[in-house]
């Protein structure tokens, strides 16, 4: 696994965080024992935020998690979103003002309601722009950096070990072999 | 590395450096021409390739916005990006994951065995098959495909190994691991492929085939090559007597420049090059260049294209290993009677994590989307790859909303797939579901229609000047010194992934024109 994808650097140690003045802070706890911790600083994390306040954050992050649900899959990997987002908006005031009309948009309590309640809401919303921007940079962030990695198996790069061919590309078991005819040699000797 | 003079009138200019524009330029210098080969891109290597798929992604793709409009999918699914290729030294040989099948001979005469189909505007091609199956063979031998000319077969992957049980138990005979431009051995002064499973971010052993590190560096030792990378052709000139006599372009630094030419050769793959013949229209070439038939930009192919993905109960690890290496062909023929015109290849298939959710699931989001990905070591996956029908109105034309950095309009597509499109494409997607339920899925996914990336037909060959943009060797029926050397001449589709189509006319083309140049008639 490659631990050293740019997007794990927005990820502090919340020790460090204190030091820096953000207008808003996101952060958690990893689990004990969760291979995550392999990937990270300290099990502490912390976000800083550039426009979001905490509040916003989490409703951010509640709507994120509505989106891509998967259920034990680490905060900290939601927060990567996030924090992307907060970058976009920080760079552009009209993309500030969208992102923060759109969050109002979501209502009072909404990272604490239920995700039926949730759903209902965003199917509401989904042909708009706010909600199309917010799935787009999910599918982009969520599922590219190290921590969905590890979570959902996928092993990346392998050019760097010598590829797959001697590490597992064809070490399933459960069906029968392909005849010779119909593939060919392992390219060895 | 030569430079040639811009007032130089004797060079041959190659417009893009991928499949087609990469081979002209390594025959052509090898028969002693000059050629000044234009790329918009950047130049890459295999050190600098990049091994995370976004940043890889960024680095290779062509990503200068499109408009579109139509029926198919892409317009909601894909508004940005209608089409995958790419925009680097190499073309798009660099990200191709170098499937080489051959056309088959009932699919170069579409017209006279599918018949008159309404809706579509089919043609034959205006080369006997025995003639193209004699180029294929040639350029199967340049590229080392795997499973021809002595050349062993990939070994089975995972991934393989799932679509070879559910296959035969489907009762399918032709399935293997593919005819794939990929060295299973050291060849060609290059290493043999070690399974990374990242095809599509460029190949950082060189075992797949891509102009990049074979045709160019061959070219650049021959002396006659000057390759101008991050160069952006503009237009196409002509002379009084209606000859192409150079090229107009944006260099690195955006300034434009123009360079003369004896010859001009569009390989800018089949979107990028109508465009540019579009945007090279005159006084004496209304409607674009070489456009007096009217065809220029029409009869846009892109296969009828679906991810069908298979979630089983044990891992499959389908990450692992080269990306396309498995293939059934059966449905590969003309057979009516299961309601359509016109055959399928069933292919392996594979998405890293990061792209799978960008291009290979129907669903926008929420608990079916999240399921899928949840499942990622547990699933195998194939793609669909078919024959689509050529129509007149499925075209590029110039958009009227969309400029790009230098002014100039960029390609608007629009595409209504032909009922004979939705209906193949129920079929294989049944097909690919019965084969992943037959070795035991307890789920299957079909994709909504990716971003295509096989471009095909635009500038589409013909023997009538009526019919078609250019003639039986890619030369334009209007400008003797124009050639078209992509994926825009195949007349029809067919259900081969094109790059072994795009090599065999180009080594054609070459030979023409060495011929032509040789007798003092070009």
């Amino acid at each position: 696994m490659n631990i050293r994808a740019t997007h794990l650097g927005s990820l502090q140690s919340a020790e460090r965080r204190l030091f820096v003045r953000g207008v808003g802070v996101l952060s958690g706890v990893i689990a004990l024992g969760s291979p995550l911790a392999a990937l990270l600083p300290s099990r502490i994390w912390a976000v800083e935020l550039r426009v979001l306040s905490s509040a916003e954050a989490a409703a951010l992050l509640a709507m994120i998690r509505t989106i891509a649900p998967h259920d034990t899959l680490d905060d900290a990997a939601y927060a990567l979103v996030v924090n992307a987002i907060d970058a976009d908006a920080a760079a552009s005031t009209q993309a500030h003002a969208d992102l923060k009309a759109g969050i109002a948009s979501l209502g009072d309590g909404f990272a604490l309601m239920s995700e039926q309640v949730r759903v209902e809401h965003l199917k509401a919303i989904e042909s708009g722009a706010f909600f199309q921007s917010v799935r787009l940079k999910t599918l982009l962030v969520l599922y590219n950096n190290p921590i969905a990695w590890v979570h959902f198996g996928f092993q990346g790069e392998s050019f760097s070990k010598g590829g797959y061919l001697l590490r597992g590309f064809n070490d399933l078991k459960w069906l029968p072999e392909v005849p010779l005819a119909d593939s060919g040699p392992m390219p060895l000797g | 590395m030569p430079h040639f003079d811009l007032s130089d009138s004797d060079v041959v200019v190659i417009v893009g450096s991928g499949a087609g524009g990469g081979t002209m330029a390594n025959e052509l210098t090898r028969r002693g021409l000059k050629v000044v080969l234009f790329e918009a891109g950047k130049r890459q290597s295999l050190a600098s390739f990049s091994q995370n798929p976004g940043e890889a992604f960024a680095q290779l793709t062509w990503l200068e916005p499109r408009s579109q409009s139509g029926s198919w999918d892409p317009v909601k699914t894909s508004p940005a990006l209608p089409a995958w290729h790419c925009r680097t030294v190499g073309g798009t040989t660099v990200h191709w994951t170098a499937a080489t099948p051959r056309l088959q001979s009932y699919e170069t005469r579409a017209r006279s065995v599918y018949g008159d189909i309404p809706g579509a505007s089919l043609a034959d091609w205006p080369i006997e098959y025995a003639e193209l199956k004699r180029w294929y063979q040639a350029a199967e031998k340049r590229l080392g495909v795997t499973r021809r000319n002595g050349n062993p077969g990939m070994p089975a992957s995972n991934n393989f190994k799932v679509m070879y049980a559910g296959a035969r138990r489907l009762g399918y005979k032709r399935v293997h691991t593919n005819y794939l431009a990929i060295n299973s051995r050291a060849r060609d002064g290059r290493g043999l492929c070690i399974q990374q499973g990242f095809c599509v971010q460029g190949c950082k052993t060189g075992a797949k085939w891509s102009t990049l590190y074979t045709e160019i560096p061959q070219a650049e030792a021959s002396g006659k090559l000057d390759l101008r990378s991050e160069c952006f052709v503009t237009r196409i000139e002509h002379d009084n007597a209606g000859r192409a006599s150079g090229v107009v372009y944006r260099d690195a630094a955006g300034a434009e420049q123009r360079q003369r030419a004896r010859i001009v050769c569009v390989a800018g793959n089949a979107i990028e090059t109508a465009r540019l013949l579009l945007l090279s229209e005159s006084g004496r070439f209304k409607g674009g260049l070489a456009n007096g038939s009217d065809q220029l930009g029409r009869n846009y192919c892109h296969h009828v294209l679906s991810f069908v993905f298979g979630i089983f109960d044990q891992p499959v690890s389908f990450w692992r290993g080269a990306v396309l290496a498995g293939v059934v062909e059966d449905e590969n023929i003309h057979d009516p009677r299961r309601g359509f015109a016109g055959g399928y290849h069933l292919e392996l298939a594979m998405l890293d994590l990061p792209t799978l959710p960008l291009i290979g699931l129907p669903y926008g989001w929420g608990r079916d989307f999240a399921s899928v990905i949840d499942n990622y070591r547990n699933m195998a996956g194939m793609l669909i790859n078919g024959e689509d029908l050529p129509r007149a109105d499925n075209r590029i034309t110039l958009s009227r909303t969309l400029k790009d950095g230098y002014g100039l309009p960029v390609a608007h597509i629009h595409c209504d797939p032909h009922p004979n499109d939705l209906a193949m494409r129920a079929h294989a997607a049944g097909q690919g579901k019965k084969l992943y339920e037959a070795a035991g899925a307890k789920r299957t996914v079909v994709s909504t229609v990716p971003p295509a990336t096989h471009q095909m037909g635009t500038a589409r060959m013909s023997h009538d000047p009526g019919q078609g943009v250019t003639n039986a060797y890619g030369r334009t029926h209007e400008v003797p010194n124009l050639f078209i050397s992509d994926g825009s001449v195949q007349t029809t589709a067919g259900a081969a992934n094109p790059t072994l189509t795009i090599v065999a006319l180009a080594l054609r083309q070459a030979q023409h024109i060495g011929g032509e140049v040789a007798a003092q008639r070009l």
